[in-house]
């Protein structure tokens, strides 16, 4: 990047947050998404909402890409540039507002999730999407990708917590979509558009999320299953008996095992797969469910049933779950995670699927995720020195994408496409789906500086 | 170094929020996973040994907070350390580092007589009036950071005092060899006194040889790791006379540094024996802890603890602290926001660094300060220096005791 355009990029965030020596050039050609590297041209950290509209402004008139970052676990290549600026929102990082009237709260974009959960937990309300990194994860990064995590099934994902946004668009003009009203129909519902635009559509400044009231109680449950089909046959039923659960997540063997390794939290080494179950709200309420839970585990042959004694041993058990994907990584160097989704129905299909793709391409997937969503991270444990065997990762994914896309799920249920799963979007979404969105992006960003290749 | 260690970590960003050099800067240089990849990349040869390579990585405290987040099992802060050591290993020691490591540190006697003038400087009053008329400030500004650190020095180091053999108390129950640290011996002896005397009245009988040598730790920090390895020779020679059940030590930063020496002399099993027989002080009380509470008086402090990084991220003791602590009638226990977060001590770090240091000293006052506590509780020297002028600066009412002294003054009870 020409140094004369330093100077004026230091001339708007100041010569401490304005980077472009080599190696930090080098440390944020990454983010979590493995295999994929691109350097950028510099990277800023910008202190307010206007020195952002005036960065914008700036790359817009030199024809300069622009790419928004949170904390870089992105884990679709979506925070990565080549060659252009990338705008690290850590520093707008202020919880601005909690609206106990209106059960709302307004944040910058840098907030991390896990801070926004404390500080409106501690005011006995809830905010419910907890991506697996949500103690680094930023809100901004969040809405950016339609975040899910562990609670999607009752409570759902970013998007359907959105209320506002304060949007610096590609010319450094300022859009407000939405607000605190429940209610809006004045003209088209821009807020679901931006919500998972990965960062091509605009840059978010301002966030207004919806809080709901927290959950009187919690009942975290863990079953044990010998046989992988048996547990997964066990979360069609929960959810046919009516019961939805806060929490279904599932492990298998290889997972189960690594967790374990790390975490030391008595998971069973000798079974196939185990369920995570967490039932919340009303006290009378969530011991019938639990109870529903416990009958429908023991009828599927579930081999062994607990029930966490106390708050401390709730949260242990979610914990090791949180840390399956980085324990995982324990195995071997290169770790290879998907996210392909569908419809929870199929749950049991689509492991059968996972196992018989792992075995043909002979490579170690192991599998968790959220059963109860649909929504699988089936991960490759390889290296990444060993090409022949991360070539057979791929051929085996490309396999299980098609399978999801075929059941009438996706290939993303929560890491957006960014770099990744570019190649597999017309494949989902068919060429009207491409177009459509090509001219949305079209009406944003006319000159394409928005974090330009991702996606399509 | 050791490739397969650098591309193990998968940059999930899981030790981002635990580093405090990230928590301050927001910058991935600054940050664990930055770190592993800046020397990943200068291995592979994407980057060069610049200088200013080197000062990013030298921005790390080597806390180690990122070891515990990490569920990959990856160390930064150890893979910087071992790059440091390796790096100017081979550039080879400086004067000064050769005087300070090779000629100063391995040899008590030398390293006691250095404090010597220090003794006086402080005895004599010239510390009042060099501080009243602001002569420190005619020199480099580390000096004058240094002396600022520098409590009030016993009269005599420790290791000078001590008997080689205190007797147990009543039946006794063991032998333990006790490793008395240099800073320990030098500036905190009156908290290894209370160390040997709780050892004894519980029953062991606690040698405390004379000739042993500094741990070695502070050679690995520069970069010799010879001089480590000959420390280490030395003291498990030494402490191979006696017939021990453990040795004991009641400084973390010894304590993590006796332990790796079956790592570092790898395949040597008179170091591997030594290694698994030392335990951190808190270690050895709390598997005694019902008799050690039946002697324990009543002592009205309010008390908070802070996990030396040490103890905490290199050895992986949490509970035992806490748990003596509350078994200290009428004492009242207040847990610390972030107790595990680096004080910003980290060995020399706070001479070196003293802009970074400070500000993450200062995030620690701020949560020692909200806990309400009036005793703040640590175990370690470099903890104890750095928070004990931090606290003497800003939170003058709050004292700080090393975990040993409090248990020892409980013993005594309150009155004494």
């Amino acid at each position: 990047m020409e140094s004369s355009f330093i100077k004026e990029l230091q001339a708007i965030v100041g010569e401490l947050y304005t980077l472009s020596d080599r190696e930090s050039l080098a440390v944020y050609g990454y983010d979590s998404t493995p295999e994929i590297e691109s350097l950028p041209g510099a990277v800023l950290l910008p202190g307010t909402a206007d020195e952002v509209a005036r960065i914008m402004r700036l790359c817009h008139g030199a024809g300069v890409t622009v790419t928004p970052r949170g904390s870089g676990t992105n884990l679709s290549g979506g925070s990565l540039s080549a060659g252009g600026v990338v705008v690290q929102t850590s520093r707008l990082n202020r919880l601005l507002e909690i609206d106990e009237e209106n059960l709302t709260a307004t944040m910058e974009p840098g907030l991390i999730t896990s801070a926004l959960h404390r500080e409106v937990e501690s005011r006995g309300l809830f905010y419910p999407p907890d991506p697996g990194s949500m103690n680094i994860s930023t809100m901004g990064g969040n809405v950016a990708e339609n975040s899910g995590g562990l609670r999607g099934l009752k409570y759902g994902v970013t998007a359907d917590y959105v209320m506002g946004l304060e949007t610096v668009l590609a010319d450094g003009d300022l859009l407000r979509s939405g607000g605190k009203v429940v209610k809006d129909v004045a003209g088209y519902s821009l807020n679901p558009l931006l919500v998972s635009s990965e960062g091509t559509l605009g840059f978010f400044t301002g966030i207004t999320v919806k809080l709901i009231p927290k959950p009187q109680g919690k009942i975290t449950m863990l079953a044990h299953f010998p046989v992988l089909q048996d547990a997964a046959l066990a979360v069609s039923a929960i959810i046919a008996a009516k019961v939805i659960p806060a929490t279904l997540e599932f492990l298998d063997k290889v997972t189960i095992k690594c967790v374990e390794d790390y975490a030391h939290v008595g998971l069973p080494l000798d079974v196939d797969a185990v369920l995570l179950i967490e039932v919340d709200g009303h006290p009378v309420v969530i011991a019938e469910e639990a109870a529903a839970v416990a009958e429908i585990c023991k009828k599927h042959r579930c081999s062994f049933f607990q029930t966490a004694k106390d708050a401390d041993e709730a949260l242990k058990l979610a914990a090791a779950r949180r840390t399956a994907l980085s324990a995982l990584a324990r195995l071997k160097p290169t770790t290879i995670l998907e996210d392909a989704t569908v419809p929870r129905s199929c749950i049991a299909a689509m492991l059968q699927i996972i196992q018989a793709s792992a075995k043909k391409y002979n490579v170690t997937i192991g599998t968790f995720g959220h059963a109860g969503d649909g929504n699988l991270h089936p991960t490759c444990l390889t290296d990444e020195r060993d090409q022949d065997e991360i070539k057979r990762a791929h051929a085996a994914f490309a396999e299980i994408f098609d399978a999801a896309i075929s059941m009438g799920g996706t290939i993303t249920g929560e890491h957006g496409v960014g770099l990744a799963k570019k190649k597999y979007l017309p494949k989902l979404v068919g060429e009207s789906g491409i177009r459509v969105m090509r001219g949305i992006k079209q009406a944003f960003d006319p000159k394409g500086i928005l974090n330009p290749g991702k996606i399509f | 170094m050791d490739y397969v260690k650098l591309i193990n970590c998968m940059r999930c960003g899981m030790c981002l929020p635990a580093c405090p050099t990230y928590k301050e800067t927001f910058l991935e240089t600054a940050s664990p996973r930055g770190r592993v990849a800046l020397i990943r990349k200068l291995q592979e040869g994407e980057l060069d040994q610049s200088e200013r390579l080197l000062e990013y990585l030298s921005l790390c405290l080597d806390c180690q907070a990122c070891a515990s987040a990490c569920p990959c099992g990856v160390n930064a802060g150890e893979l910087v350390a071992e790059f440091t050591c390796e790096r100017k290993s081979d550039a080879g020691l400086s004067y000064m580092e050769d005087l300070i490591m090779r000629k100063l540190v391995p040899h008590p006697d030398r390293l006691e007589s250095s404090m010597v003038p220090m003794r006086m400087y402080q005895k004599t009053g010239l510390q009042k009036l060099v501080r009243k008329l602001g002569v420190l400030k005619m020199f480099p500004k580390q000096l004058e950071r240094m002396e600022g650190l520098l409590p009030t020095l016993p009269d005599r180091p420790l290791r000078q005092e001590i008997r080689e053999v205190t007797p147990a108390i009543g039946p006794e129950r063991g032998t333990v060899g006790f490793f008395l640290g240099c800073v320990m011996s030098l500036i905190f002896s009156d908290a290894s006194r209370a160390t040997i005397k709780l050892l004894s009245s519980l029953g062991y009988k606690v040698i405390t040889p004379k000739n042993q040598v500094c741990c070695g730790a502070p050679n690995m920090l520069g970069g010799d790791f010879a001089g480590l390895k000959e420390a280490a020779h030395t003291n498990i020679d030494i402490f191979a006379d006696y017939d021990v059940d453990f040795i004991v030590t009641d400084c973390g930063g010894c304590g993590a540094e006796l332990k790796k020496y079956g790592h570092h002399l790898d395949g040597y099993e008179a170091a591997e024996n030594f290694s698994a027989k030392v335990r951190d002080i808190s270690q050895v009380l709390a598997m005694h802890a019902d008799e050690l509470h039946a002697k324990l008086k009543p002592l009205p402090l309010k008390v908070t603890y802070h996990d030396p990084c040490h103890i905490a991220h290199c050895q992986g003791i949490r509970k035992e602290p806490r748990d003596l602590l509350k078994l200290v009638p009428v004492l009242e226990y207040r847990e610390l926001e972030s107790a595990d977060a680096c004080c910003g001590s980290a060995g020399t770090y706070n001479i070196e660094r003293p802009e970074m240091a400070d500000r993450i000293l200062k995030r620690k006052l701020d949560t020692i300060r909200s806990s309400g506590a009036n005793v703040l509780v640590t175990s370690n020297p470099g903890c104890l220096l750095q928070l004990k002028k931090g606290l003497a600066d800003h939170l003058p009412d709050v004292k700080i005791m090393h975990l040993t002294e409090v248990l020892a003054r409980s013993m005594d009870g309150f009155d004494k």
